[in-house]
């Protein structure tokens, strides 16, 4: 039993792709940057390169961090919905697998937030 | 008439059990169809105690007399412009924060009751109920009348029950509250009266009335005590419902297990709001989360579950968690509310140096470690380039709906991150605790109305933060951002005769 109900209750999801106007979500987190309270929620195209979201999305998103501008990109590390990833920048989002609600975190080594402590 | 020669148990039995009646003409499956489907085994309702023992001419009588004074003071309060002597015009968003989460809830409960009254099939249980949907209404109402004079000074007030529909903080307590009233009536009262009201009062109204008292609002200690002389009687229900259904079949055991695993963890993640309050919010502290953590929960909880342990209940699931979380907690709730200070009916600010030192010493293992650093590198930000503010909006957790800011329970530098698969699509959660409640009951909680998904879906007003602020019914400039730019605070050091200067002056005079 999905819902403890009084008949076979069915509930509407919420959230399907199909409700955001052409868009998916996406859930990124920059991994020892609490600072940025919560990882982000973004609507993206599922056919936006990767490259594009990383040079075009996520500065928006992070640029106000201290670390942002000293990330070296050649050393960041991936994972999406937590398993490894080596993103081909050229491709588009939803074509290397990352899906409708998937989650992106990224580690930069080296880079550990304000003051080292996961800022 | 003879009414007054009856003893108190006499009269109970006459004015409450004995007027119920076994229906003849319907059948009682029919009459009371919410009774069994969630697998409660009930087979003596006139074992259900009351110790109260209360009948309705005389929960008439106590409550008029109680509302009497209760006007009375607030009445007073009012004629004396009492709200100019609390602490700090800081301290008012404490208030902000409890009156717009919590009356709500009040009104929500009051719906609650009542369901629940004509729901249970047995007579002392419906009467308890309905007295407390009507002690519900009463606390709404004297909120609300707080809520009316403190609006008349302070900015935030003005539109609560609207805010409550929409913002996306009060999503929290709005959809902990929907999902015990879309239960059935035994998991109804097992998450209201039992867990919250039970187990994990003490943690809200001890922060919160004595918040109160120690920063000098005698309205909400007035309205608050009033409360809680009703409190006793719910909370005597909460304890009842539970021993009822433990001792009426073995079969419920697993049942209500579940349930207070369940809403134990929902309670606690509803008190991380609390948790802020009591570290960040109010001028003058009280205790610590932690500290009160500790009492009240570790040890009183620990207590009745050691009393509980005779039925076969346990201690509830990831009580643990919420030990180890108990040094961080607050820091990673008042975080999310100072990124996202512009998009809330309440202010935030900086901690004092006082107020951080204050922190260091409640919390040697963590505030200076991890969240101190955090504050110097805002305070700078402020000092150079204004206030900080996230301008991406979060990922919330899809069964607590709170941003998910929680760390794992083993690493206070990393994001607790939990995921779900349910009809091909992915569902995220800031804890075990929160997976767990999706996990049982999926297609309740696909139905979530997550304020961030809704925003980028285009049912609240527009993309950007003002049109959302909008459709909030919050003016930019005035409810939301940093307490330093506010009308609050300019209108507070006018009223208590303080120009800029002479704030400047007091605050190098008292060292900050
Ligand atoms: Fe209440
Ligand atoms: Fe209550
Ligand atoms: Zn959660």
């Amino acid at each position: 039993m999905t819902v403890r109900a009084l008949y076979d209750y069915q509930g509407e999801a919420k959230d399907t792709q199909d409700k955001f106007h052409g868009n998916q979500l996406v859930y990124i987190g920059w991994d020892k940057h609490l600072m940025f309270c919560a990882p982000h929620c973004l609507p993206l195209p599922p056919d936006m390169p990767f490259g594009a979201l990383v040079k075009e999305v996520l500065p928006g998103v992070y640029d106000s961090h201290p670390d942002w501008a000293q990330i070296n990109w050649d050393s960041v590390e991936w994972t999406v919905d937590q398993k490894p990833f080596t993103p081909d920048m050229e491709k588009g989002l939803a074509e290397q697998g990352i899906g409708h609600k998937s989650l992106i975190r990224f580690t930069t080594p080296g880079l550990n937030g304000i003051a080292g402590v996961a800022s | 008439m003879t009414a007054n020669k009856m003893n108190m148990r006499e009269k109970y039995q006459r004015m409450t059990r004995d007027l119920a009646w076994k229906p003849t003409y319907q059948k009682e499956d029919d009459v009371y169809p919410q009774a069994k489907y969630e697998g409660i085994i009930i087979h003596d309702w006139d074992k259900w105690e009351d110790p109260f023992r209360l009948t309705v001419d005389a929960y008439w009588k106590y409550q008029a007399e109680k509302e009497r004074k209760l006007y009375a003071i607030i009445e007073a309060f009012a004629q004396n412009n009492a709200q100019l002597n609390v602490t700090d015009a800081r301290y008012i968003n404490a208030l902000k924060l409890f009156l717009t989460g919590v009356t709500p809830l009040e009104y929500a409960a009051h719906r609650g009751f009542a369901m629940a009254g004509r729901n249970f099939p047995g007579a002392g249980a419906q009467v308890s109920s309905q007295f407390q949907s009507i002690d519900e209404l009463r606390h709404a109402q004297t909120q609300i009348h707080t809520i009316s004079h403190y609006n008349k000074y302070f900015n935030g007030f003005h539109d609560f029950n609207h805010m409550h529909q929409r913002v996306w903080y009060l999503s929290v307590p709005k959809s902990f509250f929907e999902d015990a009233m879309s239960a059935g009536p035994f998991e109804f009262v097992t998450a209201v009266s039992f867990s919250f009201e039970y187990v994990l009062t003490n943690l809200l109204f001890m922060p919160f009335m004595s918040g109160a008292a120690f920063n000098d609002d005698m309205a909400t200690v007035t309205f608050g005590f009033s409360a809680q002389s009703d409190e006793s009687r719910h909370m005597t229900l909460g304890l009842e419902i539970i021993k009822f259904m433990l001792e009426q079949d073995e079969r419920n055991v697993p049942i209500v297990q579940k349930w207070i695993d369940k809403w134990f963890w929902r309670g606690y993640r509803l008190l991380a709001l609390v948790s802020m309050m009591m570290d960040y919010m109010l001028p003058k502290r009280v205790m610590s989360w932690q500290e009160a953590w500790e009492m009240y929960f570790e040890q009183n909880g620990g207590a009745l579950f050691d009393d509980l342990a005779r039925y076969g209940i346990r201690m509830p699931k990831y009580w643990e968690v919420s030990v180890k979380e108990k040094s961080r907690l607050s820091h990673e709730v008042w975080s999310i509310f100072y990124n996202y200070g512009h998009a809330a009916a309440i202010h935030t600010w900086l901690p004092k140096a006082s107020e951080m030192d204050w922190l260091s010493e409640k919390y040697p293992e963590t505030f200076d470690k991890y969240y101190r650093p955090r504050f110097d590198h805002w305070a700078e930000h402020k000092e150079k380039n204004g206030r900080w503010y996230n301008n991406t909006l979060p990922m919330l957790c899809q069964c607590c709906q709170i941003p998910m800011g929680f760390t794992e329970p083993d690493d206070p530098t990393t994001i607790c991150y939990r995921e779900s698969e349910y009809n091909g699509v992915k569902y995220h959660f800031c804890s075990d605790g929160c997976k767990d409640i999706f996990d049982d009951e999926p297609e309740k909680y696909v139905q979530a109305w997550l304020p961030v998904h809704q925003i980028y879906q285009g049912n609240c007003g527009g993309a950007s933060v003002p049109e959302v602020l909008e459709w909030y019914h919050l003016k930019h400039g005035q409810d939301n951002l940093d307490y330093d730019d506010s009308q609050d605070k300019a209108n507070w050091n006018k009223w208590k005769g303080l120009t800029e200067e002479a704030a400047q002056v007091m605050k190098k005079a008292a060292n900050e």
